[in-house]
């Protein structure tokens, strides 16, 4: 399908880059994202991946937006306080632009609905806050072969790295086991600055939109490391480890599987 | 000795009997039980740390677990 005037007017930024180009454009438009987790770091994702025209955005969130979500979730508004997360996230994207398709899973991901949600789409987007479903996102991504951006963050620190299923360094391949519950403070326990996300989120979007465009370097086997208050990016390289139980030389974990030990995440504990 | 942690250049004590987890103990690093650590561009297995011992010239990068996104 051809771009519409309209498009061709709105993509117009896009559209003189030799990287993009009109095909790059609808290629976008002809593509589809889901971003798990409409917080801090899904935020930013959404607006720019609706902003630079994916076609399909989905979006999976079982919360409410709260009061204390405002200070870094900039995707909701105090209006929308008490409003499915979803919802709110929804109503901006198609605000900003309706070439979007929305797509919205008012519900927690887990074993069981993870490898269906997934299926259709062409990149994950991780923007959730908690380990569980941090390593369920990475094992179902790579036993889908689904490439995926995983991004975290603490405080003053994030860390985000590019997943090419069977190419490059999964999660697990860093961290073969998740941190035993309450181990590792949370944001709601230890606080973060709010344009933190902001930082994190929108280089996960620009991965997302290189992948589809199949262009530059992705940060596949390359952790990325910032820190707002020494202003100080680094990155590491990280190479696929033999002995990763996901995507090793002798995998132990062959299905998707929720680990029980640590589904209580930071925003269920608050509620 | 001289290693790298973390891109930085780190002068240590001479000492031929430091393992990786002395090192994660003699620079007080943070998180020292789940931390992995990356040893000249490979992952190290957490039950290596003990027996593995830090050579002049290691690269050393301490990859921390970060799972906020809220």
């Amino acid at each position: 399908m051809a771009l519409t005037e309209t498009q061709i007017e709105r993509y117009s930024r896009h559209i003189i880059l030799k990287e993009v180009g009109g095909k790059g454009q609808q290629k976008l438009l002809e593509s589809k994202v889901l971003i798990i987790g409409a917080g801090g770091l899904g935020a930013p994702i959404a607006l720019y991946l609706a902003a630079a025209g994916i076609g399909t955005i989905g979006i999976a969130d079982a919360d409410d937006v709260e009061l204390s979500n405002l200070q870094r979730q900039v995707i909701h508004f105090t209006p929308d306080i008490g409003k499915p997360k979803v919802l709110s996230a929804k109503e901006k994207i198609q605000a900003i632009n309706p070439d979007v398709q929305v797509r919205t899973y008012h519900e927690w991901i887990n074993a069981a609905n993870i490898m269906e949600i997934i299926r259709d789409y062409d990149f994950v987007v991780d923007g959730t806050d908690n380990f569980a479903a941090k390593f369920l996102i990475n094992d179902a991504c790579v036993l889908a072969g689904k490439p995926y951006s995983h991004g975290g963050i603490l405080q003053f620190v994030g860390q985000t790295i590019t997943v090419l299923p069977g190419e490059s360094a999964c999660y697990r391949c860093i961290f073969p086991t998740p941190p035993p519950r309450d181990a590792i403070p949370t944001c709601s326990q230890a606080g973060v600055i709010g344009v933190l996300p902001g930082v994190i989120g929108s280089i996960q979007a620009t991965e997302a939109i290189k992948f589809l465009l199949g262009k530059g370097e992705l940060l596949a086997g390359r952790l990325l490391m910032y820190d707002a208050l020494k202003m100080k990016f680094r990155d590491v390289e990280i190479k696929r480890n033999s002995h990763c139980p996901l995507c090793g030389e002798n995998p132990t974990i062959t299905e998707a599987e929720d680990d029980l030990s640590l589904l209580t995440v930071c925003d269920l504990e608050q509620s | 000795m001289t290693i790298t942690v973390n891109g930085a250049t780190t002068e240590l004590p001479e000492n031929n009997s430091r393992t990786i987890d002395s090192l994660l103990e003699e620079l007080k690093v943070s998180q020292r039980l789940y931390v992995t650590v990356e040893l000249n561009g490979e992952i190290l297995d957490r039950d290596a740390y003990e027996s593995t011992l830090v050579t002049e010239g290691d690269a050393i990068e301490f990859l921390y677990f970060m799972g906020g996104g809220c």
